[in-house]
């Protein structure tokens, strides 16, 4: 089966041939980087919006992109149950654009932050996670400066209920704390996903955390979540 | 008549008058205004730039074009570039550095390369006085919203703090390019009938006369010169290099030149004389930002994110189409013409029609230089007493700004972007890049050391390229190239010229000993405060590349293996003048600086270099700010690894005080962490190559430093070294 998977590029990305690297290069699959103005939902199998400042994060980061026409097509391809991932950026694109819950914030640092953090895998129900065991503890660089998840409390617990927290910030051991959450996220939350868990967004860059060279700790955990999609594009429905 | 804003000497006056045989209107007064500046005409430092040797087979572009580039083989070169914003940054920190940034991207891609790395080496005064933090902070945050956006990452750089750059502050900017070679272009005409078309932001009134305001020292008035600061537009940046990567991978761009100092002025004229052409423009084409602008206002205007390429006119529908799918504005205005002449016309009547070559070499200047009298005075003072209890010193120097970690810096940085950053701020000495294209990988550093330069122009001038050049091959890489950024006070002190001079004579003579060529350079003049008269201290910064032929032989400073032993390469001295040492514990600027030895250090790094290719050094780290004990220290940190060292096996020149083997400056030393099977052999090597090199101690389980001095024992817990490391710079940014 010939796997068809969208790089979608707004104009400010910056982290979109980094993705198709790894898609092509490391997972060997086939990926293209498409423009905005020529995407369109039935031509590919998932779509990956990557990271970067969208149109400058002019306003607030990612809105601009989150109303743009080809954001009509992200979310046909939600519907349709097709995999959707953001990262970064494109995590806040899809919280904008309401594909995803709660909001991103600035860091309670106030400041850009670009560091190694670890992220416990809270579900692998999702088209991003399942072959990943729950508890999972993944090494993964971040950076930004709006990635403090915020979601209120009703919000939250049905979040928690419907099990669509997909990863925390947490230490080396997987335990959750103050210390190791960089940007204040409410909960220790670096990734949500939707309830049919085809759509998935995370602060977290798993692009940079795919080979063993670009790891200061010689790990390439990154590479679980498109293994992980591969595999559900593969086995078709989750 | 002259208009009065005019800088110009009576006898350049003069000359333009002759050899044009008429009175200059007030669009060209402004053109040789800005082109006779000494920030764009070199006038003052051309014959000493021309001392350094530029000169190798894999030199494919080096100094005179937007930026120089390197061939590294299997069809790929790297480019090179080094600029300064500083005065801009000492008015507007936040703007200043920003545009400083965006600048020396499109001089990456004036050459045909994808900019795929930044540098940083700023320098500020102290940071416990506001107004540096201020700066420091502002700086700090211009070049990360700026690098962040346009997803260049920032991977190497250097902070140094001194009271000389209170007022005027340093910011010094490097950028790497990597390109195919196939895909280099120059930056200047070609053909006559190429089309001329700018591309990029609208021009309007901001940064005019730029050039002219970073050509004089910054006095009350200076924020006055606001308006002469650039406001960046990272976003439009950003579709700039996508568009214009595009463009030149299809082959549509046969020349092409950033839009910076000196503005629309500066790209024609240059680009005409250096093609040995000439230009006929049509102003009015161009997309203002502002209604009413004058022929004179657009063509000094520095509005940031604009390029001035030319292409083939059959390319031009090509063009066209790739700048409108990034929704880039761009300008046709006008082609390539044989004449010589620079032609400039608004709606069609002609504003400015002057000789290509005659605007842009303006006559160089004889300066005079004299020998400060502050440097046999400072060199000669009295040694400080050794004081009792040196591993609280050491913990103390390790604390001090100029030490202790730039994490707080590096880490608002996106260091990562782009998938190639594989030795990271922080882990070494240099970062290293893999060329994941052919397999490859560069090391990029950028250093310079002003205490010691202060002291010794020659000699610190010449230690800070060989420091780069260390930097690169403790991360394993074989030093190519450098560029330097050279930042000094007012030229016209013959004070000042004289550590001008001296510095270029030194740094020719530790770039021919060491066989590297310099690619370009940029000199920032005028660096110093009116109102006190007081300059900075003389700063040649260094940006150097190396290559890794192959990833297994990069290298990080953080200590492996415990059982692996310690060892130091080359000698150490007692040449403390302008030492961290004597700054930091002793208050003290002054004494004999380290010399610069090219043979020295050409031995050192060759056994390194060849150490670690064999694979018997497994850590290294280059010896400067700090000496040996900060150097040690940061490898256990690191590496969160103990050692126990014997200070006895430290060769070193007769008659050393313990304090002074500690913390000596002395160049041409690392510190190596050796596989303990690979000795015998390391040894031997060492003897092939003529390094001096001393077996010191061996890396333990334990959790602190151990070193031996006969009877006396120095001893530090490794947390408390962390602690001082991580928290020296930190704490004064705290809250504010």
């Amino acid at each position: 089966m010939n796997l068809r998977v969208a790089v979608l590029k707004f104009p400010g990305s910056n982290c979109d041939l980094d993705v198709v690297h790894v898609l092509r290069n490391v997972i060997g699959i086939h990926a293209e980087l498409v423009w905005h103005k020529e995407f369109t939902s039935n031509d590919w199998d998932a779509v990956i919006l990557p990271g970067g400042f969208s149109y400058g994060d002019y306003l607030r980061a990612g809105i601009i992109a989150a109303h743009s026409p080809a954001m009509k097509h992200v979310k046909e391809m939600a519907k349709e149950g097709k995999p959707v991932l953001g990262i970064c950026n494109g995590f806040q694109i899809l919280v904008e654009a309401g594909l995803l819950p709660g909001s991103l914030l600035p860091n309670n640092t106030l400041t850009f932050i670009c560091k190694w953090v670890n992220i416990r895998t809270e579900t692998n129900r999702t088209a991003f996670t399942r072959k990943i065991k729950p508890g999972t503890v993944l090494k993964i660089p971040i950076a930004h400066k709006e990635g403090r998840y915020y979601i209120d409390e009703k919000e939250l617990r049905e979040l928690e209920e419907n099990d669509q927290i997909v990863f925390r910030y947490c230490d080396e051991n997987g335990n959750l704390s103050e210390d190791a959450n960089p940007n204040g996220s409410i909960g220790n939350i670096a990734g949500v996903t939707n309830l049919e868990g085809n759509v998935v967004g995370l602060m977290p860059h798993p692009e940079r955390a795919s080979e063993k060279i670009l790891s200061p700790y010689g790990t390439e955990d990154g590479k679980l979540l498109f293994l992980s999609m591969v595999e559900t594009l593969r086995r078709g429905a989750l | 008549m002259i208009p009065e804003y005019v800088s110009l000497t009576e006898e350049e006056v003069r000359l333009i008058r002759e050899k044009l045989g008429r009175e200059p209107n007030l669009v060209e007064w402004g053109m040789f205004d800005v082109m006779w500046s000494e920030h764009i005409s070199y006038k003052s430092s051309k014959p000493l730039i021309k001392l350094l040797p530029t000169k190798a087979d894999y030199v494919i572009v080096g100094p005179g074009q937007d930026a120089g580039v390197i061939d590294i083989g299997d069809g790929y070169a790297i480019v090179l570039k080094i600029e300064s914003h500083n005065h801009p940054s000492a008015i507007d920190p936040y703007n200043g550095a920003a545009t400083g940034v965006g600048g020396i991207i499109r001089d990456i891609l004036a050459m045909g390369g994808k900019p795929i790395a930044l540098l940083d080496s700023l320098r500020f005064g102290p940071p416990t006085d506001p107004h540096c933090v201020w700066l420091l902070k502002n700086v700090v945050r211009g070049i990360a919203d700026y690098g962040n956006c346009i997803g260049v990452p920032t991977v190497a750089g250097e902070v140094e703090f001194d009271e000389s750059f209170r007022v005027n502050c340093l910011v010094n900017v490097g950028c790497v390019g990597l390109a195919r070679k196939d895909h280099i272009i120059p930056s200047r005409f070609i053909d006559e009938g190429d089309l001329i078309i700018v591309v990029g932001g609208s021009t309007g009134r901001d940064g005019i006369r730029g050039a002219s305001f970073a050509s004089k020292t910054l006095g009350p008035e200076s924020e006055s010169d606001r308006p002469a600061v650039q406001v960046g537009d990272p976003f439009t940046e950003k579709l700039l290099i996508d568009a214009m990567v595009e463009a030149i991978e299809k082959g549509y761009i046969k020349a092409a030149k950033d839009l910076g100092g000196g503005g629309l002025t500066c790209a024609v004229t240059e680009m005409a004389a250096d093609g040995d052409k000439g230009v006929e423009i049509e102003i009015s084409n161009l997309h203002l930002r502002e209604e009413g602008m004058t022929p004179y206002e657009i063509m000094l205007s520095e509005s940031q994110e604009r390029m001035l390429i030319s292409i083939h006119p059959k390319n031009l529908e090509n063009v066209k189409r790739i700048f409108e799918k990034y929704d880039l504005p761009y300008a046709i205005l006008g082609k390539v013409t044989n004449t010589g002449r620079v032609i400039v016309k608004f709606h069609g009547e002609v504003v400015a029609d002057l000789p290509a070559k005659l605007v842009a070499k303006a006559p160089v200047i004889e300066r005079k230089a004299r020998k400060p009298e502050y440097i046999d005075e400072l060199r000669k003072i009295e040694k400080p007493e050794q004081p009792d209890d040196l591993s609280d010193t050491i913990l103390r120097l390790l604390s001090s700004p100029n030490i202790a970690s730039k994490a707080w810096v590096y880490t608002q940085y996106d260091h990562e972007v782009g998938v190639r950053t594989v030795v990271k701020p922080g882990q070494g000495d240099a970062a290293v890049l893999r060329i994941h294209e052919i397999e490859k990988a560069v090391g990029i550093t950028i250093d310079g050391n002003s205490k010691h330069t202060y002291l010794d122009p020659y000699n610190g001038a010449a230690g800070s390229l060989a420091e780069a050049c260390r930097n690169l091959v403790a991360v394993g890489a074989k030093p190519l190239a450098f560029v330097d950024e050279a930042n000094f006070g007012n030229p016209e002190k013959p004070e000042i010229f004289w550590q001008f001079s001296q510095a270029f004579h030194g740094l020719s003579m530790m770039a021919k000993g060491l066989n590297i060529p310099c690619v370009g350079g940029k000199v920032s003049f005028y660096n110093e405060d009116e109102t006190t008269g007081t300059s900075v201290k003389p700063t040649m910064v260094i940006a150097a590349v190396g290559i890794i032929e192959t990833y297994n032989w990069i290298r990080t400073m953080d200590l492996k293996e415990p059982g692996n032993l310690i060892g130091i390469v080359g000698v150490t001295k007692g040449d403390m003048g302008g030492s961290e040492y004597y700054y930091w514990i002793h208050k003290i600027v002054g004494g004999e600086p380290p010399k610069a030895d090219p043979y020295l250090e050409k031995s050192s790094m060759n056994f390194v270099l060849e150490g670690i290719k064999r694979g018997y050094i497994v850590s290294a780290h280059d010896i400067s700010h700090g000496g040996f004990a900060t150097a040690i220290c940061e490898m256990a940190v690191k590496g969160n690894k103990g050692v126990i060292i014997d200070l006895e096996k430290i060769p070193h020149e007769k008659g050393l005080r313990l304090d002074e083997i500690l913390f000596s400056e002395s160049y041409a030393r690392f510190l190596v962490e050796i596989r303990r099977d690979s000795v015998k052999d390391l040894i031997k090597l060492a003897r092939e190559k003529s390094a001096i090199f001393g077996l010191i101690g061996r890396v333990t389980s334990e959790k602190n430093v151990v070193m031996h001095y006969g009877e006396k024992k120095i001893v530090l817990n490794l947390r408390d070294a962390r602690d001082s490391l991580e928290n020296g710079l930190k704490k004064h940014l705290r809250g504010v």
